[in-house]
């Protein structure tokens, strides 16, 4: 057992550090006495800058886009023979960590988390070549159309119908919590090619252009007042027959692959890590003209909540240990998606209350903000995230059935 | 970094389950709950035999010259078998102690013996006051050379009453002072305390008790801080075990206990329980192995500190939640005392308070943290 770095990995730290320290815009940089928040939220990041209107955001993203291609760094995970750095999967960690400990944002989205990874492992020669290397470039940026109003938890129940027309597919129906649809060039989606098949077999995974005739991304704004996911309507909307990944009525299993890759929750362990760390400065200097007065329950659940951060990071730690033996994480990755939402609820949940009445003002630059209203937003922020990317009930079932081996309901 | 074991801690835990498995069955357990000694010396013997009590003493005093994560490794195991006796006490109040401020010469006379399990020690630290800090020492020392003359009371005292040796803490007028006191004299009186575990914690009358100084005079406290430390990751480690197999217990029960005409363990109210059962008993495992890890490769003193105490904190709460669940998901039959997963509900509570609860220790954590 052993938390501590090899001499390799120490060094290939130093390299992501140096490099970090050299090549991350100045706007990307934290800001002392600044919050810079858990995680990247829904409107943010590095999506959004790259459509901004704003020409100083815009050329920060392209810097660090560039920056990292340059290096060859914008997809760690992806092998080389494909543009990807070829990292193994404690270099990813490591990288990963360290770019969480700069607050860096992470370039590509699902382009390179996502999509890119299920074209190199089901994609045709031609869709690698078409889409792979402007994923890298930063060139264009995808969006997930996988969530219907209907096909929730119950993903495998989704209506919208794709038939064949000769060499096109013509797909009808509707997605939503398309995140960042509002800022993509292109969809990757499952459809319904086959609706006598039982309900996993005749699901196609198939990828089209956001700008095709007939398909309209509406904003859907969240509780946080944010425009970051959308509903996405399809109205005879074709695509042609070559877009789809994968075999036709197979699209279920396409698609399940592309989640088995890196969950460790590391990026979230260093946010609340170093989101306590501000706070703790703060408090330490002007922050305690907003601190309660009866405050010594609050410190306490902080230091609960910097406990609880420490076991998320070992369950990430441990993750990396399983694939870094060469093994799959099984009900691993469940846990830390559960703890560590839950966690970042009661966090958020934690610093705010430390404010007192101050906790109500959301204006992040009212002079009665607390470190930009950042615990307050984030206790907002924080709640789609025990439900997203399997709902932390989907969650615990798995734990229990793949995990324990109890037997299913 | 890696968080999993060694070749040689798979093989350690392997052959600890085995053995105890063989030797400490639950009518074991059950049997030395009525037991006056608390404790069977043959299989005393036999642990002794496996090399388990001088597991971390170096080879020159008769151990084995393991380190401390491989010493959890088998704590941990002894937590799963709820093993009953003086092992813990004799080591971590024993030769740890002894380690760490022993002359060499007392080294060698105690050492060998620990390891050979000739002798058993125990760690008299706390008295009625109930704390754990410095202040709550005041026990009387009077120290004439290096003969320690002590008087007052030591209470929670594991196993006193089958100890051979008592290390304990008192106050001269120099500090904190340790002394090594034979239990085998007028001076020395302990009853056993009727506990929750049915473990023997004792109260020691100490009047007028002879001992020998156990490094220098008001030099104690210093010298138990790495000693506390250690004894409550050990505390943690038994914990892991202990919530480990509670877990399991619950989880085989849930795959067989049938209503409904199914297993309530296809129920999700059941599967969810269970599902947060495993995240906190790994939770608590991580946790403990940091500490045991940050005490093992010598860490910082400050990182090592904050670790042992998030350690404690942790594995104090989480198992407690591990076997409530336990308790709930077996229903009434849980209750009963026939049925085993009270054992196990029973001893958690005893662990999660020794060497402080979560809020004691939290609230060092929160002082660490500088909050």
């Amino acid at each position: 057992m052993d938390w501590s770095d090899s001499p390799e990995q120490a060094k290939f730290r130093q390299e992501v550090r140096g490099f970090i320290q050299q090549k991350l815009p100045e706007p990307y940089r934290p800001k002392a006495g600044e919050a810079t928040g858990e995680g990247e939220g829904f409107a943010g990041g590095w999506q959004a800058d790259r459509k901004s209107e704003d020409p100083k955001r815009r050329a920060t993203a392209q810097e660090w886009a560039t920056a990292l291609a340059d290096k060859g760094w914008i997809a760690p995970a992806w092998p080389k023979e494909y543009g990807g750095a070829g990292l193994s999967t404690i270099e990813q960690f490591i990288y990963n960590q360290e770019m969480a400990e700069a607050a860096a944002p992470s370039v590509g989205g699902m382009g390179v988390s996502m999509l890119g990874p299920t074209l190199i492992v089901h994609g045709s020669p031609e869709q690698k070549k078409e889409h792979l290397s402007r994923i890298l470039s930063g060139e264009v940026a995808w969006a997930q159309g996988y969530s219907e109003p209907g096909a929730g938890s119950d993903l495998a129940s989704l209506q919208t119908r794709a038939v064949r027309d000769g060499d096109e597919y013509v797909i009808n129906g509707q997605k939503i919590w398309t995140s960042g649809a509002h800022f993509a060039d292109w969809l990757f989606a499952l459809v319904r090619t086959d609706p006598q098949a039982p309900k996993h077999r005749g699901i196609s995974f198939m990828i089209m252009d956001i700008k095709s005739p007939g398909l309209t991304v509406r904003p859907l704004i969240n509780m946080g007042w944010e425009h970051g996911f959308n509903e996405t309507f399809f109205e005879d909307v074709r695509v042609p027959a070559k877009n789809i990944v994968g075999e036709e009525n197979r699209g279920w299993y396409v698609g399940m692959t592309l989640l088995d890759f890196e969950r460790s929750g590391i990026a979230g362990a260093v946010s609340y890590r170093r989101g306590m760390g501000e706070m703790k400065e703060f408090l330490s200097g002007k922050g305690k003209s907003y601190r309660r007065q009866d405050w010594n329950t609050t410190r306490l659940e902080l230091a609960d909540r910097a406990i609880e951060t420490e076991v998320l990071f070992n369950f990430a730690f441990r993750i990396v240990t399983i694939q870094n033996r060469g093994q799959v994480p099984n009900y691993e990755a469940s846990v830390n998606k559960t703890f560590g939402s839950e966690l970042h609820q009661r966090l958020s949940r934690t610093q705010s209350k430390a404010w007192g009445l101050y906790a109500n003002v959301w204006d992040r630059t009212s002079k009665y903000a607390p470190m930009q209203a950042a615990h307050i937003h984030d206790y907002v922020g924080s709640v789609p995230h025990s439900i997203f990317s399997g709902s932390n009930e989907i969650q615990r079932n798995v734990i229990a059935t793949r995990g324990l081996g109890l037997p299913r309901g | 970094m890696d968080l999993g074991l060694n070749e040689q801690q798979e093989l350690l835990k392997n052959s600890a389950r085995e053995f105890l498995e063989n030797e400490c069955p639950e009518t074991h357990v059950r049997e030395m709950e009525e037991d006056e000694k608390g404790y069977s010396p043959v299989l005393w013997q036999k642990m002794a035999e496996q090399g388990w009590h001088g597991l971390l003493v170096p080879e020159q005093y008769g151990g084995a010259g393991f380190d401390f994560v491989d010493q959890m490794v088998l704590v941990e195991e002894l937590g799963r078998a709820l093993v009953p006796g003086p092992y813990m006490s004799s080591v971590f109040g024993g030769a740890v102690p002894i380690l760490e401020a022993g002359s060499e010469a007392q080294k060698q006379e105690f050492l060998p013996k620990i390891a050979a399990g000739e002798v058993i020690f125990s760690l008299a630290l706390t008295e009625p006051s109930a704390r754990f800090d410095e202040a709550g020492i005041q026990a009387q020392a009077t120290v004439s050379g290096n003969d320690v003359t002590i008087n007052g009371t030591k209470l929670f005292v594991p196993d006193a009453h089958v100890a051979d040796y008592l290390i304990v803490a008192a106050r001269s007028s120099k500090g904190v002072t340790l002394a090594i006191v034979p239990t085998k004299q007028a001076g020395v009186k302990s009853t056993v305390l009727q506990t929750i575990a049915r473990d023997k914690q004792c109260e020691v009358v100490l009047n007028n008790a002879k001992g020998t100084l156990l490094g220098a005079e008001g030099a104690g406290w210093a010298a138990l801080a790495p000693v506390i430390q250690k004894y409550t990751v050990a505390e943690c480690a038994y914990l892991v075990g202990l919530a480990q197999m509670d877990f399991e217990i619950a989880v085989d029960y849930a795959k067989e206990r049938v209503q409904f005409g199914r297993p309530i363990g296809s129920f999700q109210a059941i599967q969810h329980k269970c599902a947060d059962m495993v995240t906190d008993v790994d939770g608590s495992r991580f946790i403990m192995y940091k500490a045991a890890w940050s005490i093992a490769s010598g860490q910082p003193a400050g990182e090592t500190s904050i670790a042992v105490n998030m350690a404690k904190a942790w594995c104090s709460e989480a198992t407690r939640r591990v076997v409530a669940h336990g308790q709930q998901i077996h229903g009434g039959i849980g209750f009963t005392k026939d049925y085993k997963i009270q054992l196990f509900y029973r001893r958690q509570k005893r662990a999660e308070l020794a060497f402080g609860d979560a809020d004691f220790h939290r609230e060092l954590v929160a002082q660490q943290l500088g909050l």
